[in-house]
């Protein structure tokens, strides 16, 4: 049964968002990397980026496929995690902690929309 | 192997002013035809090879034996029905009377059409169907043609709502690639859990925007589609039209037809069931048929009798077809190898094809589960799937540490096997489908059956030798996504 952390705001897409201040944290929920399978190769946007809420900012790849990456927030790429450049399989290892992009969030109330743990749990079944 | 010669590149085995010929004495030297401006001349060398002519026969010697085919090795590469191709059929495609050009005039190539309107002939009866068109060059362009047949088709009628088709998920990835391409829009039907199409999660999604249904049947599972009858009623119902992609024929050869189950157009892959050349580039050729009722809608040009000229088979072009997807009749080539296969195996004798294919397959399976997880447990038609190693041999995918099926099919290249299909269908993780076809002896699968259970007892007592194979071939594993995100295509950029 693939993991849910309390805390997190999840997208329908199987992104989640981290929240810590005015920044989210961005990555692929342990559900999503479980159903990819072994990840290959992640594609990122680069520092400065703007990302948009529900639209796509990079791409995920594993053996079996490759899925589009949705933000779930709008706002202003930071950072990105470059340890998956060398190590895309961390993701697998653990989706929660391996992020994947850092965004200064442009408008909070965009959390709204988004689901907690138990909503996400259940359209994950 | 020879390492000097096959793991160097060519350019790389040159020396400066070698050659490998020699010319008389040039009796023009500083003569040009033409004074070339600076921008058509070229500025820089040409910076070809340059070798002796035994070190270039060894070079490309070394390589081709490097080469991995069915005529090499056993290939059980799932849903590519790898099967032999007889030399028989090489031998008759070249025979002179073929070797005509495109365009010479049909009255001067009755013996070529009437060998394609045979053709057409024998597969529309195999298949269950009215007619077949032969133009399509592979499998894909037959999935295109036979979605613009129906796509033609519903515009006839002046029904121009249909733009959606439905898809099963466990479907081969050119379906929902064809259609995307073809302008329609996919809908995904789910399986359920012995992995055939969920007919009550099909009948809330039929409605007067759907143009069809596509299947494959055995599907790419491996397994028949017992509903297809129900599922036929009901998409003809609203009005929609049954596509069946032809990749999986090999074991309906001769003992059920598509167009008896309720499908209305089809492509064949020449390529599979009709032992034409596969791999490598092939090329293929991909037939479409269609039901009655549905001919006029076939590719421009057709050969076809009955016309103004007089007796015999003439190109025609209708109206109502679809149009062209090629200008001449396809990869002839290919045609003449199929028929060549046709009539050497008969009437009487097609049927056997199928029936082997599904015994070896189902052999396969039986030997192996012990050691391989199989994850529907049911008699498989051509092929089936694993999903990875059992969990008593390494394989539980819960464990960050497994060995996967990539291991194992790597190791598999050690052994001298070709690898099977992996990671495909979608519908497990660990995916590993093997299809071994009609024309390999017992003895072969007794060898590939005695490999595979040796690789699962080092999966089992030395995961770390999969984990690093192929170890004996000329090239070690690669990264593959490196490869694809940064290749390096000629001899400079390495």
């Amino acid at each position: 049964m693939a993991k849910v952390i309390e805390g997190l705001y999840y997208a329908e897409s199987h992104e989640y968002v981290r929240v810590e201040g005015e920044y989210g944290y961005i990555g692929i929920t342990d559900y999503a990397q479980d159903q990819l399978g072994n990840v290959v190769y992640v594609d990122m946007p680069e520092v400065d980026d703007e990302v948009t809420a529900g639209e796509e900012f990079g791409a995920v790849e594993s053996v079996k496929a490759a899925s589009d990456l949705f933000s779930p927030v709008s706002g202003t790429v930071v950072e990105v995690n470059e340890a998956l450049e060398d190590e895309p399989e961390l993701i697998n290892k653990d989706a929660f902690a391996n992020w994947i992009i850092k965004v200064e969030l442009s408008d909070k109330s965009e959390l709204d929309k988004l689901m907690d743990a138990a909503a996400y749990e259940a359209i994950c079944k | 192997m020879n390492k000097t010669y096959y793991s160097k590149l060519i350019f790389e085995l040159s020396r400066p002013g070698r050659v490998g010929y020699s010319l008389p004495k040039n009796e023009f030297e500083g003569y040009s035809l033409v004074q070339l401006g600076a921008t058509q001349s070229r500025q820089t060398k040409t910076l070809l090879p340059e070798c002796d002519e035994l070190t270039v026969v060894r070079h490309y010697t070394n390589m081709s034996n490097n080469n991995f085919g069915v005529d090499t090795g056993f290939y059980p590469l799932g849903s590519c029905t790898m099967k032999y191709n007889p030399k028989l059929n090489e031998e008759l495609c070249q025979l002179p009377g073929f070797n005509i050009h495109p365009m010479t005039p049909a009255k001067y190539a009755q013996g070529s059409l009437k060998l394609y309107d045979e053709v057409q002939k024998t597969l529309a009866e195999i298949a269950g169907l009215s007619r077949f068109t032969l133009n399509p060059y592979a499998g894909a362009h037959g999935e295109l043609t036979g979605l613009m047949v129906i796509r033609q088709y519903h515009m006839s009628r002046g029904d121009v709502a249909r733009t959606k088709i439905i898809v099963p998920d466990s479907a081969h990835g050119t379906n929902p690639a064809s259609a995307a391409v073809c302008g329609l829009q996919i809908v995904e039907v789910k399986s359920l859990a012995d992995g055939t199409v969920d007919v009550e999660a099909l009948k809330p999604l039929l409605g007067p925007d759907i143009a069809g249904m596509m299947m494959t049947n055995p599907n790419t599972l491996g397994l028949f589609e017992t509903k297809i009858p129900e599922i036929a009623r009901l998409v003809h119902e609203c009005g929609g039209l049954m596509y069946y992609d032809g990749a999986n024929l090999n074991p309906m050869l001769g003992v059920c037809r598509p167009g008896d189950m309720g499908f209305d157009v089809m492509h064949i892959n020449l390529h599979k069931t009709f032992s034409t050349p596969h791999g490598g580039g092939g090329p293929g050729s991909g037939p479409v048929g269609v039901r009655k009722g549905l001919e006029e809608f076939l590719p421009n040009p057709k050969p076809l009798s009955n016309s103004p000229e007089g007796e015999g088979l003439y190109l025609r072009c209708e109206e109502s077809s679809l149009g062209y997807i090629s200008f001449f009749l396809g990869n002839f080539g290919i045609i003449i190898r199929a028929y060549a296969y046709l009539l050497s195996l008969g009437k009487e004798n097609i049927p056997m094809a199928g029936k082997l294919s599904v015994l070896n397959a189902n052999y396969i399976k039986e030997s192996l589960r012990s050691h391989y997880e199989l994850p529907i447990d049911t008699v498989c038609k051509h092929e089936f799937v694993f999903d990875g190693l059992r969990e008593e041999y390494g394989g539980d995918h819960h464990s960050p540490e497994h060995v996967t099926t990539l291991d194992v099919a790597k190791r598999l290249l050690d052994y001298g096997f070709h690898a099977p299909t992996i990671y495909f269908p979608l519908l497990f993780h660990e995916a590993l489908m093997i299809e071994p076809t009609e024309t390999e002896s017992k003895e072969t699968l007794d060898d590939f059956i005695a490999v595979m259970k040796k690789i699962a007892e080092e999966a089992k007592a030395d995961p770390q030798l999969l984990k690093t194979a192929p170890h004996d071939t000329p090239v070690r594993r690669m990264d593959d996504v490196k490869a694809v995100k940064e290749p390096k295509f000629t001899f400079k950029a390495l």
